[in-house]
């Protein structure tokens, strides 16, 4: 079994890096996902960008159609996830039109942030 | 012209292609934007160093401007890379760094031949164009965004032309470039597929760049030359680098077509000068040859779309040889096919017109009517007006009169308010 957590914020940016909230941060995460990754649980945990850099797809009769944003207040149910690795938006929104959920609700494209794992 | 206006319409000119650059090669079109900023500042010091304003432009104004926007882009990305060592003292990576490490230099100094780095190919003003008009970002600010980034437009510009606060466009603008970069939208020019999705958009840009050039939406300056040039620019380019569509070509030929009357609009105290009485023989009879040719030939090749009937109906105007001659009838077909992709109440407000040229005001004040009672123009000021033209043509002046103070009711650029208070004198006085 394989589980995506989604992880809720409070909504506050990242803290700025340098400063000692920053380090807190640092601290706070990876002792929680050190212990993740040494007990071997841990596959992939990284932050995304915020909301507003999200973008939401969907097929209708065939048509590509865009909504600037996330997948906030629709019918649809989040069911699953694929990570993907691409070279830009353009290649990464062909390959989310080409998935089930895009016509039978829809694809949110959420950027990750390129974290190296501490130490 | 005097020194600062020149000097304005130099680094205006040469906007596009500077951002343009400055984004393909750092690859972040915030840090491309700043830079380029910057470089305009120091122009306007550097450049204005003697009196005469002219004197102190460079022999090659746009290598001096990417140069030195270049250098202060170097700059900024410095100091990014040091804020990204420090993430990396602390065991976090550095994606920022990745953008920042050429910091080869340019070889065009000011004054000199510009070398091939900042000559422009006009590939990157596409693909610059193209990342703005992106379907991932909300339309608002893909207008906004065009018309700072491409235009070169102040954000206290975009908010009159928008009729917004100001610092409701500035943030737009910043969001959708931070957009841009955090989401991986691509500054180059997208594959071909992709280029024909992307057409609508752009198209729907460089129109309402126009459309703000040839109406300022307050104030007192109603014809905006400057802009105008440079979206009939925009779409001459962009009907040379995309030929064989023939929404491209019906664009260029209506902002041709449109553009040929621009000195006959106002009269030489500004006021506005309603069609039927322009001077005809003012108008630029190589633009209308142009723009009638383009859109002929167009609407040849069997896809009929809004700019291409749009561009028909304005030749039907620019093409006659009096107000009288004017084929309305013509023009009323043409906005009822329009009709057919732009369903709005403006195309109907038009039509209504159009049929009352052709048929007589009755007929056409029954639509107007119509459009009154379906509430969605209630702010749009030429509604009232047309309004008012047809009921004071039925010498119904009173209800002339009151639709004519309904219009000057909302905001409405200098011009276009002294034409209505010299109607409702005459309607007084008659």
């Amino acid at each position: 079994m394989k589980y995506l957590f989604l992880l809720h914020g409070s909504g506050e940016p990242m803290p700025e890096p340098g400063t000692p909230t920053f380090s807190e941060w640092v601290e706070k995460w990876s002792a929680a996902t050190g212990k993740m990754a040494q007990a071997g649980v841990l596959i992939e945990c990284s932050p995304v960008q915020a909301a507003s850099a999200s973008t939401t797809l969907r097929v209708r009769d065939g048509e590509v159609l865009l909504t600037d944003g996330p997948a906030a207040e629709i019918k649809e149910h989040f069911g699953g996830f694929s990570l993907v690795e691409c070279a830009d938006l353009d290649e990464a929104l062909r390959w989310a039109a080409t998935l089930p959920s895009a016509t039978e609700g829809c694809v949110e494209i959420r950027p990750v942030v390129q974290v190296a794992a501490p130490g | 012209m005097t020194g600062p206006a020149r000097l304005d319409s130099v680094l205006a000119e040469h906007w596009w292609a500077a951002v343009a650059a400055i984004a393909r090669r750092t690859g972040d079109l915030e840090v491309a934007e700043d830079a380029v900023q910057e470089a305009c500042a120091a122009a306007v010091v550097q450049w204005l160093g003697d009196e005469s304003g002219s004197a102190g432009i460079p022999p090659n104004p746009r290598a001096w401007l990417i140069t030195t926007a270049w250098h202060k882009a170097v700059d900024a990305m410095r100091r990014e890379s040091r804020r990204v060592e420090l993430e990396a003292e602390t065991g976090f990576g550095h994606a920022v760094l990745a953008r920042g490490d050429d910091t080869t230099e340019p070889h065009a100094e000011s004054g000199s031949e510009a070398s091939a780095w900042t000559a422009s190919t006009g590939d990157d003003e596409l693909a610059l164009i193209c990342a703005c008009c992106h379907p991932a970002l909300d339309l608002a600010a893909r207008i906004a965004l065009t018309l700072r980034c491409v235009v070169g437009l102040s954000t206290a510009e975009i908010a009159a032309a928008f009729v917004v606060p100001e610092p409701t466009i500035a943030q737009r603008i910043v969001r959708a470039k931070r957009k841009i970069r955090q989401a991986g939208i691509a500054l180059t020019v997208p594959r071909p597929a992709d280029l024909a999705d992307r057409l609508g958009t752009v198209l729907r840009v460089a129109y309402l760049v126009f459309t703000q050039g040839h109406r300022a939406a307050s104030g007192a300056d109603l014809v905006r030359g400057d802009l105008c040039d440079r979206a009939v620019w925009l779409a001459r380019q962009l009907a040379g680098a995309l030929p064989g569509e023939p929404e491209v070509a019906g664009l260029l030929a209506l902002l041709l077509l449109t553009d040929a009357r621009r000195a006959t609009r106002t009269g030489p105290d500004g006021a506005l000068v309603l069609l039927a009485d322009q001077d005809r023989g003012q108008w630029d009879q190589a633009k209308i040859i142009e723009g009638e040719a383009l859109v002929t030939s167009a609407l040849r090749q069997g896809r009929p779309g809004p700019y291409q009937l749009h561009a028909a109906i304005a030749a039907c105007h620019s093409t006659a040889e009096s107000g009288q001659a004017t084929d309305w009838r013509q023009i009323a077909a043409l906005y009822h096919e329009l009709g057919r992709f732009e369903p709005t109440p403006v195309v109907m407000a038009n039509h209504a017109v159009a049929v009352a040229m052709a048929e007589g005001p009755s007929a056409g004040l029954a639509m107007l009517d119509r459009l009154v009672d379906d509430g969605r123009l209630d702010r749009w000021p030429p509604l009232y007006v047309a309004r008012a033209e047809l009921l004071s043509r039925l010498d119904r002046c009173d209800e002339a009169r009151a639709a004519y103070q309904a219009a000057l009711a909302a905001e409405l650029p200098a011009a276009e308010r002294a034409f209505i208070g010299r109607r409702i004198a005459e309607l007084t006085s008659s």
